[in-house]
């Protein structure tokens, strides 16, 4: 990053609030960001040889959870933790590199919150916290065990194996988008009034 | 030299996740709402973001691989794994407003929610890992076609089929840009 001021208290002003410098705005351009992510994939594949990739890491995770309780050994005996066997390997690190980048970017432009209950949620299914965080529990349930099952999430198939024009990641992104959707109209039944 | 391996291996992988990790914030897909009204169309920040990404990302890829400079990691094609799969993701993504990826960050900038749904994607990854067995044996060897690209299946290329992601990409962010004004007009904002 280089020296420029991140918030500019400078000589803006006028009539409009003024505009802060690129790094403090909270929003890019989604195209700007979509590219940079492209670039993000070069790096990742030329460079360092894996594709970005999320779920496999978070299920590894998991099984790093149960050690304390049933011993690695249980762990280990478990089909697909033998194979996924949880460890501070490039994917997890993946991981804990996510929730730095968010943190940081989101205190620059100071858009760090605590969020309960978002706006969306709570004009449909009320204020309600626990309800919220119930839908947040069991929804996650749900997006993890069929990440695992499809073989891959949103960013192992619908961006790494997508741009690989993958036939696997293709079905995956058309039929989760439908899916999505389709729930979406089940679960947010337009009531709009004239 | 690349791959890159050991220590410095697992340095890029913490710079790689970090910026995404910003990219995706700054993105606005680690956020409830943005995720949410993609699925009710009335948000295509998530669309614009993928698509870009796919095109940008893909033409590169393809490039380093035919330099010799990278390895193609494709995920094999085991249709009713992939399609139930799906189908249940796309649920989960509209119930919980995140997917994997975008959790975390979101878990980066503050939210609660989002950290609770983590635990339930651990529980949900461990429920995979107990049912694994049966679903080897069950689900995952139906249809099964192996690690097969859209190339291999319809005979066009490579290029062609990145022509053909541009032309579409570029007719729905025509489309989009133009419809969208009118759109959040027309949007009951309070």
């Amino acid at each position: 990053m280089t020296d420029q001021p991140l918030s500019s208290s400078g000589p803006a002003g006028g009539i409009r609030p003024r505009r802060p410098s690129f790094l403090a705005r909270s929003r890019w351009n989604p195209y700007v960001v979509g590219a940079l992510i492209g670039v993000l994939s070069w790096i990742a594949f030329g460079i360092a040889g894996k594709p970005l990739g999320v779920s496999t890491s978070v299920s590894a995770a998991a099984g790093a959870c149960l050690i304390p309780f049933a011993g690695a050994d249980a762990v280990r005996g478990n089909a697909y933790w033998a194979r996924h066997f949880p460890k501070w390997d490039y994917g997890m690190l993946f991981l804990v590199g996510i929730l730095g980048g968010a943190l940081v970017s989101s205190l620059i432009s100071r858009s760090f919150r605590p969020e309960v209950v978002p706006a969306v949620w709570a004009e449909r299914f009320g204020p309600s916290r626990a309800k919220r965080l119930v839908g947040a529990l069991v929804g996650g349930v749900i997006i993890m065990y069929g990440a695992r099952l499809a073989g891959g999430c949103t960013s192992g198939h619908g961006i790494s194996g997508s741009l690989q024009l993958a036939v696997s990641s293709w079905t995956f992104f058309l039929t989760m988008f439908a899916s999505g959707a389709l729930t979406a109209l089940v679960l947010f039944r337009s009531r709009t009034r004239a | 030299m690349f791959p890159l391996e050991g220590t410095a291996s697992l340095i890029a992988a913490v710079v790689i996740g970090f910026v995404f990790g910003l990219l995706l914030h700054r993105g606005g897909v680690a956020n409830y709402n943005v995720i949410v009204n993609q699925f009710r169309f009335r948000d295509f920040t998530v669309l614009k973001i993928m698509f870009t990404a796919i095109i940008v990302g893909g033409i590169g890829v393809l490039l380093l691989r035919n330099l010799g400079w990278a390895k193609p990691d494709i995920k094999s094609a085991d249709m009713l794994a992939v399609v139930l799969g799906a189908a249940i993701f796309g649920v989960g993504m509209v119930v919980y407003g995140y997917c994997p990826g975008t959790s975390i960050a979101a878990i980066g900038t503050g939210s609660i929610h989002a950290l609770v749904g983590f635990v339930g994607m651990l529980i949900g990854g461990a429920l995979y890992a107990f049912s694994f067995p049966w679903v080897q044996t069950h689900i995952l060897s139906v249809a099964s076609y192996g690690r097969i690209r859209l190339p291999d299946i319809s005979g066009v290329s490579d290029v062609a089929w990145f022509g053909i992601l541009i032309v579409i990409a570029a007719v729905v962010f025509f489309l989009l840009e133009r419809l969208q004004p009118r759109a959040a007009a027309t949007s009951p904002d309070a």
